[in-house]
């Protein structure tokens, strides 16, 4: 247990501002924003502006309190008595907990892989770090109310949590059963 | 209404949390603000670049060649074809969420944007490479993707199957 720094330094210095997804992606945009502006004239190339302007500016707020959020919790977050949980006797019960933790823990990709990859050092259930990391991704409150609601509106958003509810139990599940039947080959040869 | 809603609940937290780290030691709460500040200025350009990027992708977007390939009609051919490009797609809080909408203004079916975002959202091969894999070990990152495959089938089909409220 002594392992786990207790205050992991999520290592914001290893990643540039810009990288070269960022890049590619900048690339697109200045030819499609290029593209809509000599197709349709100015005038739509500002209509789609302002509305873009509007909708960044909605999500400004919201991001600022995630970033915080996500902070703070890579402080409290009481690690001990996670691992507890979802150990490597949890079973379905680490699945359920993983599936749970993973709709409340806010963050990105910082915090949700290292957060995994320390339960996994100590022991977790690897069924159960899958499910935590599937959930965050297709559930995770703090990306949906950040990131994707402002895209998609509250009825898509909602109807699409709906459907993927299941699925990281699912996904847990499956995961079990696929290294159980790899450790009893490996067992038998 | 609701956006308000959730801004006021999300601060909320943001202060409950902040409260609890202050309570465990005043100098823990500066460096976790400053921390979170950072981050939030890391984000800002790539926010900036994906908003503003999905409004001109969406009217760039050739409409009658997304409403063939992705349409309602496309069916589970159009499911596989929103499933790759989801995980071709980079990384990043916004970028897979803009282009998705994108293609739903633009005529994509939404099963097919569920089964896109679905499958940007679990693969997305360049941030699985960049962070995935240097932070977790390596059969574990296989093992959940291998368990992860039917996932934005499974998504897309049940979205049909219920029917958009």
């Amino acid at each position: 247990m002594s392992d786990i720094p207790s205050e992991e330094k999520p290592q914001p210095h290893r990643r540039k501002t810009f990288d070269w997804s960022a890049a590619v992606i900048l690339l697109i945009v200045v030819a499609a924003a290029t593209y809509v502006y000599w197709r349709d004239g100015a005038a739509r190339f500002y209509e789609v502006m302002w509305h873009d302007l509007d909708l960044f500016a909605d999500m400004l707020p919201k991001v600022l309190a995630g970033s915080l959020i996500a902070a703070f919790i890579t402080i409290l977050l009481p690690r001990e008595a996670i691992s507890r949980w979802v150990g490597a006797e949890s079973g379905l019960k680490g699945i359920l907990v993983s599936a749970f933790a993973g709709v409340i823990l806010p963050g990105g990709p910082f915090t949700i892989f290292p957060i995994a990859g320390a339960f996994i050092a100590v022991g977790a259930d690897v069924s159960a770090a899958i499910t935590l990391i599937t959930s965050w991704t297709l559930l995770g409150l703090n990306r949906v109310l950040v990131w994707e609601m402002p895209f998609f509106g509250v009825d898509f958003v909602g109807w699409r949590m709906l459907v993927a509810l299941p699925l990281p139990i699912l996904v847990g599940l499956t995961a079990r059963a696929i290294s159980r039947a790899l450790a009893k080959r490996g067992q038998a040869a | 209404m609701i956006d308000l809603a959730i801004n006021i609940s999300l601060w909320l937290i943001v202060l409950a949390l902040a409260l609890m780290t202050a309570l465990r030691a005043r100098p823990l709460l500066v460096s976790s603000l400053r921390q979170g500040g950072g981050e939030f200025l890391r984000l800002l350009p790539r926010i900036m670049i994906g908003v503003m990027g999905s409004g001109y992708i969406a009217a760039a977007l050739p409409q009658d060649i997304v409403g063939q390939w992705l349409g309602e009609s496309s069916g589970i051919l159009g499911i596989l074809i929103a499933t790759i490009a989801g995980a071709l797609t980079p990384g990043g809080p916004v970028v897979g969420f803009a282009l998705g909408a994108a293609a739903l203004k633009g005529g994509a079916g939404a099963p097919q944007v569920i089964a896109y975002s679905t499958a940007w959202a679990l693969f997305a091969f360049p941030r699985l490479i960049t962070f995935e894999l240097p932070m977790m070990p390596a059969n574990v990152v296989w093992l959940r993707v291998v368990a992860s495959l039917p996932i934005p089938f499974i998504a897309a089909i049940a979205a049909m199957l219920i029917g958009r409220p």
